[in-house]
């Protein structure tokens, strides 16, 4: 019992992780339906600025700060920059440039810092938890509280700030929005800087687990990819949840079912994308789309 | 062959000579790029089938390509079938696995088939090695390459080129019969309005499915001409990434076009080798740039652009000799 | 006088497709100006046109200023407010997030209380709906909504979109009532309508629209008089 409440704890603090990346391709989705595939890596560049600023001596937290106002403001400038000229294009041809962006972030960092692998720290002390028998890492929990302080920060902002209402106006009807004056182009370029500083959340939360190279986040996308299919891509709540879920079943499957070792975890999240797209393709909170003839 | 179409087939076969020439002045590396880039034009036009006539995105054709290959391989390897068999057998085999995978595929759209499909490409490798009996595992098949038959005095690069070329002329031309007549209007038309393609009497389920069949031989095709061109199969080269850079071929060529896949296997083989060229330290990134580049100046593809700009040239002459040319509004370039 | 709204020689175009034709009109502060015709004649483009929602040649004047070289956003900060063909509602916010949203584009902040009180004492169902999703609201309270939403920027001139559309008679009634209201505080009205009757009614001043262009124009009460629209258009 002790094993397993100590897993599903593990779990919710990697699923935190899946959870913040998927908010931030569910965001960028909903708004425009396309899949932004460099999500991962911006997040993972992002990181390696903090790790810059570490490194140059800034104190962890201000690090932090500085590296979120920094991927806010990238997110807003790619969008507008790299975006918006294609906004207009089929949905394959700005997912290339989604991919474009995704192979130079890769190149490059790999260029600035190298592929050697590099420790991060984690800002959070290095002596485990102990509640009665059952040990948590003080990373894993320290994980929880800032994905959670972050969510929260994020739902009031939409739920009870004016331009968190016009952001979700202008994601839901674009048209509408812009009669009552939204000037809707910048809503999607704020969307995907908040999209950006949810990433590197994510990003800077992992790499003390993973270390951090060019590389890190290839696998976490494929997990936030996961959580987003089980949650619904149609749904930013639903994304999030599912973001723990899947973090939660990898763990426990990972621990419990023998003949899945470390490297058969990866199909696990796989299978879980095939079977809800079976069963339930808009996943748990997800609606389908009705058309009009 | 109406007068129209006169100056077309001369042009064509005007290339496919030229074609048939660069044998005796390249060298074989050379030919074994540009095989390779037949190869890519097979599979291209597969996934143009599929993803760009016919709608249904696919971000997985990585692994009929492979298991067109791994077919090839094995039966070349362990059963010593001659390798000109394996490649309909091949082509059968992906057409009955596609068209099994289009029928759950059916109740997918868009991002979601999107989404099966990139599994699946995930999942090859790992499924590969996994079945290491027949695929040898991690360390793939090693083959040799075939010797020109009848006493040809060419080279095994030489004889593959010709084969490969071979097969793409054969499979381009049923491919242009095939999308330029009533079917290739029914898939377009299930493409931009389904119900309405419906409601008109096509039977949706069956073309689609049967759609993603022959878009899934023609891939197989390329995976098994492949094994004999590189004469090697491995698991890790049938990644996810060979999935992307199909439909980044298929994109950047031009998705509902025919000529588009030459284009599109044209820059999937030799951009990333200008890259490599223009830098050491981040090829990818030049790449990337390249990418964003293209879609930025032709958002259609190159055959789309050029399609664009043909019309821009047909219009202004024709508003020169006083008449207003209506331009058309076909969704299909070639 | 200025006129508050005028326009001249004014095009529009869906892509390559002329919809307007040269389409000339004024409007006067303060009055109800509806625009009359059938189904494709260029109603809505005309009020789509005015919102910079389609591409157009010719000038538009709101107050004096030239509209045409704005963007929709700059055309609702000056005070124009577009109540558009199928209403437009934020089908997944709720009644009060819609009508906040209305309020986005004002000069004036602050004042919000006495807008949402206005406006609930237009339309007194909304201040029992304020809280539900705006999508679930029948058709003749989506219409009530789109309205009070439309008034919350406290527009000068208020354009709408065939609001009498899917709704029953006695609902349609009780909304022309409060558009008279409505005027009547000042805002002046640009109605587009095919229920020629109750625009008639409504309206001081008239436009008819045929295929893109007008074909007539006057004061309602003699338009209303004529035989030709009334055998057209009001079917007697």
């Amino acid at each position: 019992m002790d094993i397993f409440i100590q897993q599903v704890v593990s779990g919710l603090a990697t699923g935190g992780i899946y959870a913040s990346l998927a908010l931030a391709l569910v965001m960028i989705y909903q708004a425009t339906d396309v899949v932004n595939f460099a999500q991962g890596e911006l997040a993972m560049f992002a990181t390696y600025i903090c790790w810059s600023f570490i490194n140059a001596g800034f104190k962890y937290w201000v690090a932090f700060l500085f590296t979120l106002a920094i991927a806010f403001v990238g997110g807003v400038v790619i969008e507008r920059v790299l975006i918006r000229p294609v906004e207009s294009a089929p949905i394959l041809s700005i997912v290339m440039v989604t991919l474009g962006l995704l192979v130079i972030c890769n190149s490059v960092a790999g260029w600035i810092w190298t592929y050697v692998q590099k420790p991060f720290p984690s800002p959070f002390s290095a002596n485990p938890f102990k509640f009665g028998n059952i040990v948590f890492g003080a990373h894993d929990l320290g994980q929880i509280e800032v994905t959670l302080l972050v969510l929260l920060c994020i739902y009031l902002f939409f739920r009870f700030t004016p331009l968190g209402l016009a952001m979700r106006a202008a994601a839901h009807n674009p048209v509408s929005s812009r009669l009552v004056g939204i000037r809707v182009g910048w809503m999607l370029a704020l969307g995907w800087g908040l999209a950006a500083v949810f990433g590197a959340v994510a990003g800077m939360m992992v790499a003390p687990v993973l270390t951090l190279e060019p590389n890190l986040m290839g696998g976490v996308q494929i997990y936030a990819f996961a959580a987003a299919t089980l949650g619904g891509f149609t749904s930013p709540g639903g994304a999030v949840l599912g973001g723990f879920i899947v973090g939660v079943v990898e763990n426990l499957v990972g621990t419990y079912v023998s003949f899945i070792g470390t490297e058969l975890k990866f199909t696990v999240a796989l299978a879980m994308i095939i079977v809800v797209l079976l069963v339930k393709p808009t996943g748990l909170f997800g609606s389908s789309v009705v058309k009009r003839v | 062959m109406s007068g129209r179409h006169l100056p077309r087939a001369a042009g064509l076969l005007a290339l496919v000579l030229a074609a048939c020439a660069l044998p005796f002045v390249m060298t074989n590396f050379r030919l074994f790029q540009f095989s390779q880039v037949y190869i890519y034009a097979i599979a291209i036009l597969g996934l143009n089938m599929l993803t760009g006539y016919n709608g249904q995105f696919s971000l997985g054709h990585g692994a009929f390509y492979a298991i067109g290959a791994y077919v090839s391989a094995i039966m070349m390897d362990r059963w010593n079938i001659a390798y000109g068999w394996t490649i309909p057998v091949a082509g059968v085999l992906c057409l009955i696995v596609g068209f099994l995978f289009g029928l759950p595929a059916l109740r997918l759209e868009g991002l979601y088939l999107a989404l099966a499909t990139f599994s699946l490409a995930l999942a090859v490798p790992q499924i590969l090695k996994y079945f290491e009996h027949w695929t040898g595992g991690s360390q793939g098949i090693v083959l040799s390459k075939p010797n020109a038959p009848f006493g040809l005095k060419l080279n095994p690069d030489q004889w593959l080129y010709f084969v490969t070329l071979g097969v793409l002329v054969l499979l381009f031309w049923l491919g242009a019969n095939l999308l330029r007549g009533r079917v290739g209007r029914a898939i377009v038309a299930i493409r931009d309005n389904h119900i309405a393609a419906e409601a008109m009497g096509i039977n949706t389920a069956l073309y689609k499915s049967l759609v993603f069949g022959v878009s899934a031989a023609y891939t197989g095709v390329a995976g098994a001409l492949s094994a004999s061109v590189i004469a090697y199969v491995a698991p890790d080269s049938f990644n996810v990434f060979l999935s992307v850079t199909l439909l980044i071929g298929s994109v950047i060529g031009g998705l509902a076009s025919i000529s588009g896949a030459v284009f599109g296997a044209l820059f999937i083989q030799f951009v990333p080798n200008w890259a490599q060229d223009i830098s050491k330290a981040a090829p990818w990134a030049i790449f990337g740039v390249f990418l964003i580049g293209f879609m930025y100046l032709m958002p259609f593809g190159i055959a789309g652009g050029i399609r664009l700009l043909w019309i821009r040239a047909t219009r202004s002459r024709a508003q020169q000799a006083g008449r207003s040319a209506v331009p058309t509004q076909a969704h299909t370039t070639t | 006088m200025t006129a508050l709204l005028d326009v001249q020689a004014l095009e529009a175009f869906y892509g390559r497709t002329k919809a307007l034709h040269g389409v000339s009109f004024s409007m006067a502060k303060g009055g109800i100006t509806t625009i009359l015709g059938a189904n494709g004649a260029g109603k809505t483009t005309t009020l789509r046109a005015i919102s910079r929602m389609v591409r157009t040649n010719g000038t538009i004047r709101f107050e004096g200023e030239a509209l045409d070289r704005k963007a929709t956003e700059d055309v609702v900060q000056l005070g124009i407010a577009h109540a558009p063909e199928g209403r437009g509602t934020f089908v997944h916010l709720t009644v009060e997030e819609n009508l906040r949203l209305g309020a986005w584009a004002r000069r004036e902040r602050g004042g919000l209380r006495d807008d949402f009180d206005r406006v609930f004492g237009y339309f007194p169902v909304l201040r029992e709906r304020r809280r539900q999703a705006a999508g679930t609201l029948s058709g003749g309270e989506q219409q009530m909504l789109a309205v009070a939403r439309a008034l919350m920027l406290r527009p000068r001139l208020l354009l709408l979109d065939e609001p009498s559309l899917g709704l029953a008679p006695l609902v349609v009634r009780e909304i022309f009532r409060i558009l008279r209201t409505i005027n009547q505080t000042g805002v002046s009205i640009l109605l587009v309508e095919q229920n020629a009757a109750l625009a008639l009614d409504l309206a001081d001043h008239v436009f008819l629209l045929e295929t893109g262009r007008v074909v007539m124009e006057g004061p309602s009460d003699v338009l209303r008089r004529d035989d030709a629209i009334r055998r057209a258009y009001l079917g007697y």
